[in-house]
């Protein structure tokens, strides 16, 4: 399954790094990335495969959820079916 | 397959600011397979059956939730109306049959259970008689359970023995929940031209002509509509209408999504998707804030209609494209305690029962949650149902009725009902009287447009 995680909230070092390091333990693999910043915002959506990670997806949203309140983002995890379902005909 | 970060943003945003939402999943249920003669052996058989296909409804519900990212507020039952299921008992008192409906929902943790219910649309069986009868008992010893009753069509007329009946079953229902703000009649709806696959409640009751079990699945989202028509706000009505299309088919697509897979994981058919704008109490999730985003100064003035219209049009136009199979009402429901822009419309003295009854006539389903005063008499809410059902048997749709005389309070006075259910002033009545109409009884004949074989 592939998932796509949403990351905004206000601008510091280090969120990828964290970010990735979590996935990493997760055995999930990243599959693109897309960041800037808007007005000091952090924006990120970053869109990974879950098929041989080590975690069910609730967990994986109970690991990112505690990571986001760690560095002071806010993280999303969904499946991508969601979006595909809304912006794919 | 890649997105753009602007797709995804908007989505994540449609969810965490904007309310969007699935409203409801509903199992569909048949209790036909649950007839006996011995009452207590019906109960048994329907509780077990509800336990047994609805095990794993409310898990699946909360497993796509958390999967997808997006809210799926309510799961739902709904069965077989039960004076059909009741009809082989030699008991005459179907009460026990609500409190069966009661504990299996309960049991598999759903929070509304419709269908004690009764087709009345050209005459009663026994069955019925009994039913109806049993309903003010049944709603108030019961929690979650629904009732619902249609007395006319298109097809047959109105029945208006069973309109003048029903008006003094809202009243025995409210007095017999008198110490609860009458909350009996919050679930309690008056039907012409009932569907067999509603996911709503309370009106929802599973059809004769529905399989033996099916998921349908009711869309939401009043927020999203209003967000989308704030980046438009100096376009023509063709650019709204356009822009409530376009929001209607991106909020119908996660809805069909959710049906297709819990009806997957369920191991049964997918129904259908009931392309509906439901409000909530909540800020920010009103149908009324949409009229009045689009450039009414309250809803309820004039222009209201129109732009009610175009509205129902427009969610409809959206949704259709976005779903393999539309049922249930499909249209935007306008019920005054579940709505904070109807509660302040109806607060302001600028939203009427009369102005209600001609915004039925554009969308679905009625005069819904309504609370009215509790000296209004059983015959005034039998014109009041009369006349929604004249609407929806002329109109060829489904109209409903839903109101509540609260015992002890008039125009001014408030009730809260908690919850989805919200809370609501209480709306004044034209008091001049149809009593003789209501008396004589009798059926409303088929109208023309009844005959088009």
């Amino acid at each position: 399954m592939r998932i796509v995680l949403t990351i905004v909230g206000k601008d510091k070092v280090g969120i990828i790094a964290a970010v990735s390091q979590t996935l990493a333990e997760c055995n999930i693999n990243i599959i693109n990335i897309n960041q800037n910043i808007m007005q000091g915002f952090f924006n990120m959506v970053l869109i990974a495969d879950m098929s041989n990670a080590n975690v069910t997806i609730k967990e994986a949203q109970k690991k990112f959820a505690e990571l986001g309140r760690e560095i002071g983002v806010e993280i999303r995890l969904q499946s991508e079916e969601i979006f595909t379902a809304m912006h794919r005909i | 397959m890649l997105f753009n970060t602007n797709d995804i943003l908007e989505t994540t945003r449609m969810i965490t600011e904007n309310n969007l939402d699935v409203r409801t999943i509903t199992m569909g249920i048949s209790l036909r397979d649950c007839a006996h003669p011995d009452i207590k052996v019906t109960a048994q058989k329907i509780y077990n059956k509800i336990c047994q296909k609805a095990e794993k409804l409310v898990k699946t519900g909360e497993d796509l939730e958390a999967e997808l990212g997006v809210p799926i507020i309510n799961k739902r039952i709904s069965v077989t109306p039960v004076a059909m299921v009741g009809e082989s008992c030699d008991s005459s008192d179907y009460v026990p049959l609500a409190q069966a409906l009661d504990r299996a929902g309960k049991n598999v943790g759903v929070n509304f259970i419709g269908g004690f219910s009764a087709l009345v649309d050209k005459g009663y069986t026994k069955g019925d008689h009994n039913l109806i009868a049993a309903i003010p008992e049944a709603l108030a010893v019961t929690d979650i359970v629904c009732s619902s009753v249609s007395v006319g069509s298109t097809k047959c007329g109105i029945n208006m023995d069973a309109v003048a009946q029903m008006g003094r079953v809202v009243k025995m229902a409210a007095e017999r929940t008198a110490d609860r703000d009458a909350i009996g009649c919050a679930k309690l709806v008056v039907f012409c031209n009932a569907v067999p696959d509603n996911p709503f409640m309370a009106g929802a009751f599973h059809g004769v002509t529905e399989p033996e079990s099916v998921i349908n699945v009711g869309v939401s989202g009043p927020g999203v509509v209003k967000h989308a028509l704030e980046a438009v706000r100096d376009g023509d009505i063709g650019m709204v209408a356009e822009t409530i299309k376009k929001t209607a088919f991106k909020i119908t697509r996660v809805g069909q999504l959710v049906a297709q897979e819990a009806a997957r994981r369920l191991n049964t058919q997918f129904g259908i998707i009931d392309l509906s704008l439901a409000p909530t109490p909540a800020i920010g999730d009103s149908v009324a804030h949409i009229l009045e985003e689009i450039g009414l100064e309250s809803c309820g003035c004039p222009g209201t209609t129109a732009t009610l219209a175009m509205l129902n049009d427009a969610v409809k136009k959206g949704g259709l494209m976005a779903s393999s199979y539309v049922g249930g009402l499909s249209g935007a429901f306008i019920p005054v305690s579940e709505d904070a822009g109807m509660i302040a419309a109806v607060e302001r003295g600028c939203l009427t029962l009369e102005k209600l009854e001609a915004m039925t006539c554009v969308c679905s389903v009625g005069l819904d949650m309504i609370a009215v005063p509790g000296d209004t008499t059983a015959e005034t809410i039998a014109a009041i149902i009369a006349d929604e059902a004249a609407i929806g048997m002329i109109n060829n749709k489904t109209t409903a009725v839903r109101l509540i005389p609260v015992p002890g309070k008039g125009v001014g006075d408030k009730v809260e009902f908690g919850g989805l259910l919200g809370y609501a002033p209480i709306i004044a009545v034209n008091n001049f009287k149809a009593d003789k109409f209501i008396a004589r009884g009798g059926r409303i004949p088929a109208p023309v447009r009844s005959l088009t074989n």
